[in-house]
């Protein structure tokens, strides 16, 4: 495998160029500066609020920094919330080429787009100049989300993206599995696999907050959809989602944002801290992968049942079909058909192996099926979190 | 092992059907021929073995419950001979825990 080392000792598999609205008053610039691009290697992302937030702020540093990240073109209106300074500030602090473009001071939207244009093209010829070095699975960090579940997810998709993770595990590699609200009912489990009993109690308090959280919005996770489907009870449910996780230890639990300090298993708090106030936890299925690649999430496998189409903005996506039917409809979308263990023509072992070996083609740059079809979704809203407790990243944890 | 139905964990009492039975079928397992005498749609669960009453069900290799009377071998597993022993973890011992542990079962 080869990527692109930054200066801070991480490297990418990718070198991609993001063009980044820093309110909705600049994402059409933005937008058409990517368009007339015309390279696939420009990624738009961007944040809509004009309040500034302290969340959104430190994700977006986070994915401007992001080792397959080569270079940034920041769009401000002029007067939103967000500070723009400090952005490209540490985004020039991390080696990488930046520019801002302040709409309201470059004369309107022609001429900022041909301004951003132009600054794209710099950035491309800086980027082609950054020489490809050798990189190992042990500096790789890998996701996992599930989207569009239904019962066949608990049964194919979960179960092979586990066998992946204890490989990718076992071989150095970080792993980070997430979505607190789909494991309540089994965080005495979940605990139970972790590397210190103060990690243990770090990881339980993060399902009850989720509990908590989805209380408050009166949302039960146990609907009567989930017994027709066979689930009996609410902790068989969670283990559905749990599975993803595989059977490694876990070596810490982050929150958006942080970086996993080396290889091992690592929960992602997505549950915002403090009361609700920004609505639900993640809005949708991006939401969640951006702050996985917050994280430095490299690739995100992706499973999912009744069948998502999405990718995602600077990291590929694998996804992971568990549903048989569903590959069928939409097999121009699915990268891996995990459905196949339902029909008995493969285990979730053999699945789970294909995985990581796309894991590694992927990586090292092969594209997945939703960067060929030019998927690059990306979604950052409003959140509060409080930093991690000591307990969460235990020191004495040996990779 | 028959194809219509899987064995997630090792550890496991509980078969996983995932393709619909439709009633007193015999299915080939590592253990003999089971009788599966209720037809049973996909994704739900039939006993591996007997499971006495009280016992928990194992699922992922972990226990989502118990049996609420003794399951025979190849019975469906399901709201009607199993119970959920989660009880939520901010709920335990506070004032909701009765109320929580009343209405879920």
């Amino acid at each position: 495998m080869k990527g692109w080392l930054r200066q801070d000792g991480r490297k990418g598999i990718r070198n991609v160029i993001v063009v980044a609205y820093l309110v909705e008053c600049a994402h059409h610039v933005a937008r058409l500066i990517v368009d007339q691009s015309g390279s696939a290697n420009v990624h738009l992302i961007g944040f809509p609020g004009c309040y500034p937030n302290d969340y959104a702020y430190r994700i977006m540093r986070a994915v401007c920094t992001h080792p397959n990240v080569g270079g940034a073109v920041l769009l401000s209106l002029g007067c939103e919330g967000f500070n723009r300074e400090e952005l490209a500030d540490a985004i020039r602090g991390s080696g990488r080429p930046v520019e801002t473009l302040v709409i309201q001071e470059h004369g309107g939207t022609r001429s900022t787009i041909a301004r951003g244009v132009d600054a794209v093209a710099r950035l491309q010829q800086s980027l082609a100049q950054q020489p490809r070095t050798g990189i190992a699975l042990t500096e790789l960090v890998i996701g996992t989300v599930c989207g569009g579940s239904d019962g066949t997810s608990g049964l194919s998709g979960n179960p092979a993206a586990g066998r992946a993770f204890d490989r990718l595990v076992e071989e150095g590699a970080a792993c980070i599995f997430e979505e607190t609200g789909e494991l309540i009912g089994c965080e005495d489990v979940m605990a139970t696999r972790a590397a210190t009993p103060e990690l243990a109690d770090e990881l339980k308090a993060s399902v009850e907050k989720a509990a908590r959280y989805y209380e408050v919005l009166g949302y039960g996770s146990f609907a009567p959809g989930n017994a027709e489907g066979g689930l009996t009870t609410q902790e068989e449910k969670s283990m559905g989602a749990y599975c993803k996780s595989g059977d490694s230890r876990i070596s810490g639990l982050l929150k958006p944002g942080d970086q996993p300090p080396r290889g091992g298993l690592y929960l992602l708090d997505v549950v915002p801290d403090g009361e609700p106030l920004f609505g639900f936890p993640n809005i949708s299925d991006n939401a969640e992968i951006v702050e996985l690649i917050a994280c430095g999430a490299h690739i995100t496998l992706f499973t999912t049942g009744r069948g998502s189409v999405v990718g995602s903005a600077i990291s590929p996506v694998i996804k992971i079909c568990a549903n048989p039917e569903t590959y069928r409809k939409l097999s121009e979308d699915m990268d891996i058909n995990a459905g196949r263990i339902l029909a008995g023509e493969a285990t979730p072992a053999q699945v789970g192996d294909e995985i990581y070996r796309l894991v590694l083609a992927v990586a090292s740059g092969a594209p997945t099926v939703s960067e060929q079809l030019g998927h690059r979704e990306f979604i950052l809203t409003y959140k509060q979190f409080e930093p991690i407790g000591p307990a969460c990243l235990p020191v004495t944890v040996k990779g | 092992m028959d194809k219509r139905i899987l064995l997630l964990h090792p550890a496991d009492n509980v078969y996983v059907v995932c393709q619909s039975l439709g009633g007193n079928e015999w299915l080939v397992t590592a253990d003999g021929d089971m009788l599966v005498p209720d037809a049973v749609a996909v994704g739900h669960k039939i006993a591996r073995n007997a499971i006495v009453g009280g016992q928990p069900i194992i699922k992922y290799g972990v226990p989502i419950g118990s049996a609420l009377r003794d399951v025979a071998r190849g019975e469906h597993v399901h709201l009607h001979n199993m119970r959920s022993d989660y009880i939520a973890s901010h709920a335990r011992g506070g004032k909701r825990a009765l109320a929580a542990t009343a209405s879920h079962h």
